[in-house]
């Protein structure tokens, strides 16, 4: 008998850090000293607000150099910055600074007022909820009609955030011995693809091999 | 008024779900809301829809209001525009008179709840009862533009602000420094209200039919009342300008005190810069004209909102949930609705508007994606079910230290 996937959701309060930066080194100085889950806000955000039909800003930093500064070389660093690459929050943050301190900025930059930015963080609760599956076909029909803050929480905290090596929904493959659903599964880059985009891709290779 | 199960249809089945579940974590707790007018502008407006959605779903959430003379709401007034920048004095006597008042009101008050939740300015002081013994939370909520407010009067709130257990603000640019954990909480708009709603088509037909706009060539238009700050007359150097270029026709239309001497000027000085052009259709909106503005927004092939200074600007919420391209300034809470080319377009100037609107013209499969990525931001992020869950997380969260919380 194997153990159930329990299904469990997340919801995030977004907390204001009273710290702003109006150019690229009082970014670099807020950078180095927000907390981790600020740096989280700001490279996960997009992924859970924007559900977009079209390509997306990748993060926050990255949309500010390239639509609020009209700066596109570090916008284009920032957004190029493989967010699945990173195991934590810290290493991305080293990452980041790495960049900024390695881009020389010879004007003063002036930031329109109003769009400076703005470090955020946020607070996280994590939430069981009713569904909970046994084998691969209730786990396809419930993935359909649980949230996607469910399917975020399985895939992009777990590895994230939470420092592990792979998704909750790759673990629980291996564990029902669908080894070859899992390495399939973790080939997926689940950062270049919108929320519903990455269920539906899920739900069909999940039902593929449950047919088995 | 809907039930928060209409709303499953909206916004999914499995966000309602997500609702009750974090309802259940407190449902334990109870939740008085205090705040200084039942009916009447935007605070009241969102206790009256918050509170009974709130209550079904099993929260014990109550409101009440606290009294005050004219004098008191003089004072109050010329507090609320201090916070907005202007240049507005309150004396010490005013000061004095404010803090009487929130005592006179506090010894009627019961605050035996969990959790006092204290709207706006006006009750701000009743923050003393918690010396005097309530042992529950307070949370305090400015749902003002504070992003640039007098800073005598700010030095004044500040300490006020400073017991409460949290502060919560609608926009990043309204936090400052302080020694309390803040907390951003947007603004929403209510998908089912009359406003919001969908509209059948022969309604729609109706409103542009008595307004006499033309459904055959594009419409663009701005909501908003008649106020400098919305800049009405901008609006129409930007239609002029496109106008050489594109048969379009633009309406202006809004509310506004009809006793408001400054608005009848803006009116009037709109109308003068329309030069009797019959494609500028200026209409001047009575109170509860919410089907007329919908139908509207959801004819108008863009949506302006070409402000020069803007609270949270929630016209442009409204019109990108109707799937409608808009292009606005980037002022207030409106860079927090639409980002650049994805959900819709920022400007700052009457050429900029004036270029982004004839490209939005010109090429309709682009302005329709704008719309759509706009309606699914706000959907995801502007409705009240997002305010609802904000508010549960914000209760939740005065009970639990650390940034990961299993509940």
């Amino acid at each position: 008998m194997h153990n159930p996937f329990h299904f469990y959701t997340e919801q995030h309060l977004v907390k204001l850090l009273g710290l702003k930066a109006r150019n690229p080194a009082e970014l670099l100085d807020g950078i180095k000293k927000v907390p981790p889950s600020s740096i989280y806000y700001h490279t996960h955000r997009f992924l859970q607000q924007h559900f977009y039909l079209s390509p997306e800003p990748p993060n926050d930093f990255a949309y500010w150099f390239t639509n609020v500064l009209n700066f596109k070389e570090l916008g284009e660093a920032f957004a190029s910055v493989d967010t699945v690459e990173f195991k934590n929050m810290e290493a991305l943050r080293t990452e980041f600074v790495k960049i900024l301190e390695g881009y020389p900025v010879e004007n003063p930059v002036v930031c329109p007022d109003g769009q400076e930015f703005y470090f955020m963080a946020c607070k996280t609760f994590i939430l069981p909820t009713q569904y909970i599956a046994h084998d691969l076909g209730e786990f396809a029909e419930m993935l359909a009609r649980t949230s996607v803050s469910s399917l975020y929480f399985h895939i992009f905290e777990a590895r994230m955030r939470l420092g592990r090596d792979e998704s909750d929904f790759e673990a629980w493959f291996k564990s029902l011995g669908a080894d070859s659903l899992a390495r399939e599964l973790s080939k997926l880059d689940p950062y270049t693809i919108t929320l519903e985009g990455l269920r539906e891709k899920i739900i069909s290779m999940v039902r593929k091999y449950a047919k088995h | 008024m809907p039930n928060i199960n209409d709303y499953a249809a909206v916004v999914g089945e499995s966000v309602i779900n997500e609702l009750y579940l974090l309802a259940e974590r407190v449902q334990h707790r109870t939740v008085q809301n205090i705040n200084s007018t039942a009916v009447g502008g935007g605070v009241a407006e969102i206790l009256t829809r918050m509170i009974p959605l709130l209550r079904q779903l099993g929260v014990n959430a109550r409101w009440d209001v606290i009294k005050g003379n004219d004098k008191f709401f003089n004072i109050t007034k010329n507090i609320h525009n201090a916070l907005h920048g202007a240049e507005v004095r309150v004396s010490k006597d005013d000061w004095e008179y404010l803090l009487e008042v929130n005592r006179e009101n506090a010894a009627e008050l019961n605050f035996s709840d969990d959790i006092m939740f204290i709207h706006d300015p006006q009750p701000i002081a009743l923050i003393e009862e918690k010396q005097r013994g309530n042992r529950g939370k307070w949370i305090w909520r400015c749902h003002i533009d504070v992003a640039n407010p007098r800073p005598e009067v700010m030095a004044f709130l500040k300490p006020y602000v400073e017991r409460y257990d949290c502060a919560v603000f609608s926009a990043p640019a309204y936090c400052r420094e302080m020694g309390i954990p803040q907390v951003l909480v947007s603004p929403s708009i209510d998908p089912l209200s009359d406003k919001n709603k969908d509209l059948p088509e022969e309604t729609i037909g109706e409103v542009l039919r008595r307004f006499g706009i033309d459904r055959d060539r594009p419409v663009v238009t701005q909501i908003s009342r008649f106020d400098y700050l919305k800049d009405p007359v901008g609006v129409i150097k930007v239609y002029q300008k496109v106008k050489k270029h594109v048969d379009c026709q633009l309406v202006l239309a809004g509310g506004g005190a009809t006793d408001d001497p400054e608005g009848l000027k803006v009116l009037e000085e709109a109308k003068s810069a329309a030069a009797g052009d019959p494609d500028i259709h200026i209409i001047f909106l009575p109170p509860g004209s919410d089907i007329e503005v919908n139908a509207l927004q959801r004819a108008s092939t863009v949506v302006l909102q070409k402000s020069l200074k803007e609270g949270f600007g929630l016209t442009v919420s409204e019109a990108l949930w109707k799937a409608r391209p808009v292009i606005a300034s980037a002022v207030g809470g409106i860079p927090l609705q639409i980002k650049h080319k994805h959900s819709g377009i920022l400007t700052y100037s009457i050429d900029g508007t004036a270029h982004y609107l004839k490209q939005l013209l010109h090429e309709p499969k682009y302005a329709q994606n704008l719309g759509l990525n706009g309606k699914e931001h706000v959907k995801n992020n502007f409705l009240i079910t997002r305010h609802i869950r904000d508010y549960l997380l914000l209760f939740l969260s005065l009970y639990y230290e650390g940034d990961v919380v299993r509940l």
